[in-house]
């Protein structure tokens, strides 16, 4: 058995992969929101956006414990009807009238172009936000907001779920403890079906809205490699092509080069239906032994000259989801989903009562990292203009809403 | 109606593994054929078992279909569905936006646009109308088999229950009943809450399949809150994942059930001969049969 995974920063979530610590967990649970938020002080949160991620993540708000709904804002008036009527939930049509309710934390799911402008909102009316990836599609304005949450003192937090997923921060625990000695290669996979035809008809076949592979997909195997890796010194032979979509990019590959010879590949492909779902794969090479990780399960082969953790022997070891994934209160399409957003409430919890036991993941800050990587794919010098963007699609298009709803994640 | 003790499931058919990738990806391989499908099902009725826990994956239509034309080789076979393919649905959004999913899914285009022109004024009545029409549409490739237990798959449900949408569960409920005289059935990750909106929704001794094992994996709320609705609530439990996706050996899992006397049916996802009858085998010794029919 694999002994307990330790986040990255230290203590996000309660860390107990054997079952028989999960009511241990709970009742830490309970005298923690005792101690921290005094019994009954809610946390009051705003949601942005009822497409499939909005209505995802206020399902789980509305779940949690601790959260009080302040109401849920779009486009879609009948779609707002019918959640009121049959839920409960206040309808905003317009995001100011619903900052106008001074919330304390602002939950942001509405197409990639609109970000920019509703969390600077946020951020100027001193609102905690929680927003989905990418931030922005541009790395300037990401660094920005992350700059102005950090002066205003807010907590800030990007659904870069991964990040949430057992798996995957073993594989950061085991790098950060040296286990396999210096990295030498990663190789970042992400497959799925989501663009199938030639026709889309929504934001996320558009490129100024922030649909391609590139912002909506690869970016999740990009954020991994951030917080594996840092950020790269160079991206070379980048390459964005099309299978069905117009005006956007459909697979991404190409190569990152970080300080001390260490590289990465990367390989995307948002027009692959032999998988039945989104697919995320990291492989790991160092001097000492390899990680290979998927979202269920972890294999990781050590040399005999390898740092073995405890838990860890010389060979093969695999481990599966089971004994790294902390137990959640409330399930809604994996673990991760939902320990993002507790994440998320005890950090604004944290803040509000000016306590600091909740160690940042996945802040604008980290975030806006990733979409300077993700920039980098675009800025490369290109031999064939056909086959790429040739810039990053801001300032474009900053309508609040799409057409159409946020989809994949 | 009695659940049978045993339930075979369909995630093996399908690429779905919670635990692995591969070996979901190796059985996705195995089963392209729908004969090999049809194949792994006439070896679980040859060793008794009768009820079949089904999605609405398209394959499953060509499964049904064979049903059909040999009524002979499966008496007392029954269907569970479990609806919505949630998938081909979570794509489509994707793909062509909410409503534009909606328009592609369902038969009377009008239906939509009356919605859509509606704007603000969708009445209840569409609502209901709207989830009735979707169901009818996933329950078409059963037509003309039995279909005792309809259940509503976790995805929905769990949603549903996040929005605390309770009037679904309600309407889901009762058009399962009317339209198709069967039990209307709920799967959740989130037993404990879930049992909660299936009384404020008035839904009486509901049949709720749920994860149920001995390694509390994916038992979201705790095992202790499992065991005390076990103990204290009214509904009829089907349990699934009882192995754990094989995490658990099938004695110690089985036997780990039969210590939960509440517990009417467990899923199961076996894809071989010798697994359906070794399971079976355990059943029969734990309870005394598989079937109740």
């Amino acid at each position: 058995m694999v002994s307990s995974p330790i986040d990255a920063g230290g203590d996000i979530l309660p860390s107990q992969p054997e079952f028989r610590g999960r009511n241990l967990a709970l009742i830490g649970r309970m005298i923690w929101h005792v101690i921290v938020l005094g019994g009954d002080r809610l946390i009051r949160v705003g949601v942005i956006g009822a497409g499939k991620m909005g209505l995802s993540h206020l399902a789980i708000l509305g779940a949690h414990p601790d959260v009080e709904l302040v109401g849920v804002c779009d486009s879609l008036g009948y779609l707002l009807d019918v959640l009121e009527k049959y839920t409960g939930v206040r309808k905003f049509s317009d995001a100011a009238h619903l900052f106008d309710e001074q919330p304390d934390a602002v939950l942001i799911a509405t197409p990639s172009a609109s970000h920019v402008a509703l969390v600077g909102e946020a951020l100027a009316r001193g609102i905690h936000v929680f927003c989905e990836k990418p931030l922005t599609l541009s790395a300037a304005e990401s660094t920005a907001l992350a700059d102005a949450a950090a002066n205003a003192g807010l907590v800030t937090q990007v659904g870069y779920h991964n990040r949430f997923v057992g798996t995957f921060r073993e594989v950061k625990r085991l790098l950060d403890l040296q286990a396999i000695g210096r990295v030498t290669h990663v190789l970042a996979e992400a497959y799925g079906p989501v663009v199938l035809r030639p026709k889309g008809e929504t934001w996320r076949s558009k490129r100024v809205a922030g649909g391609g592979a590139l912002y909506d997909y690869a970016a999740h195997p990009l954020d991994l490699l951030c917080w594996y890796l840092g950020e790269p010194e160079t991206v070379t032979g980048a390459v964005l092509a099309r299978d069905f979509s117009a005006e956007t990019d459909d697979e991404v590959y190409g190569t990152l080069n970080y300080a001390g010879a260490t590289s990465a590949q990367l390989s995307v492909n948002w027009s692959d239906e032999s998988y039945r779902k989104m697919t995320t794969k990291m492989t790991v090479w160092g001097e000492r032994g390899k990680i290979n990780a998927d979202r269920q399960e972890l294999e990781v082969y050590l040399r005999d000259t390898a740092e073995v953790p405890e838990g860890y022997r010389v060979g093969w070891n695999s481990v599966n989801t089971t004994t790294l994934t902390p137990p959640v209160w409330f399930y809604l399409r994996g673990e991760e989903y939902s320990a993002q957003i507790d994440h998320f409430v005890r950090s604004v919890a944290a803040s509000k009562s000016d306590s600091s036991a909740v160690a940042r993941v996945n802040d604008f800050a980290s975030a806006a990292a990733t979409d300077r990587t993700i920039e980098r794919f675009l800025r490369e010098p290109s031999g064939d203009d056909h086959q790429r963007q040739a810039e990053p699609a801001n300032h474009h298009d900053r309508r609040l809403f799409g057409r159409a709803r946020k989809g994949h994640r | 109606m009695t659940l049978d003790r045993l339930l075979l499931g369909d995630n093996q058919f399908f690429g779905v593994n919670h635990m692995s990738e591969e070996r979901a990806h190796r059985s996705a391989l195995r089963f392209q054929d729908t004969a090999a499908i049809i194949e792994v099902i006439d070896d679980a009725v040859e060793a008794g078992v009768r009820s079949f826990m089904c999605t609405t994956h398209e394959r499953i239509a060509e499964v049904a279909d064979h049903v059909r034309a040999h009524p002979d080789d499966y008496p007392g076979f029954a269907f569970l569905p479990c609806l919505p393919y949630a998938h081909k649905y979570a794509n489509a959004v994707t793909e062509l936006g909410m409503m534009g999913a909606m328009r592609s899914f369902l038969p009377d285009e009008g239906f939509v646009n009356a919605a859509l022109r509606g704007g603000k004024a969708l009445a209840g009545k569409d609502v209901e109308g709207l989830i009735t029409l979707l169901v009818d549409a996933e329950m078409k490739m059963f037509h003309g088999l039995s279909t005792p237990v309809v259940f509503l798959q976790n995805v929905v449900v769990d949603l549903l229950l996040g929005l605390r949408f309770d009037a679904a569960f309600s309407i889901f409920a009762e058009h399962v009943r009317s339209r198709y005289g069967a039990e209307p059935g709920f799967i959740t990750m989130n037993l404990p809450m879930a049992l909660d909106a299936l009384e404020r929704a008035g839904v009486d001794d509901p049949i709720v399949c749920s994860n149920m094992n001995k390694l509390a994996f994916r038992v979201s709320g705790g095992v202790q809150a499992y065991d005390e609705v076990l103990e204290t609530r009214v509904f009829r439990p089907v349990a699934m994942s009882v192995f754990a996706s094989g995490a658990i050996p099938p004695r110690e899992a089985l036997e780990w059930v039969s210590e939960r006397p509440q517990i009417r049916s467990v899923v199961f996802g076996a894809s071989t001969p010798q697994h359906i009858r070794s399971t079976v085998q355990i059943v029969e010794q734990l309870w005394g049969g598989v079937s109740s029919r």
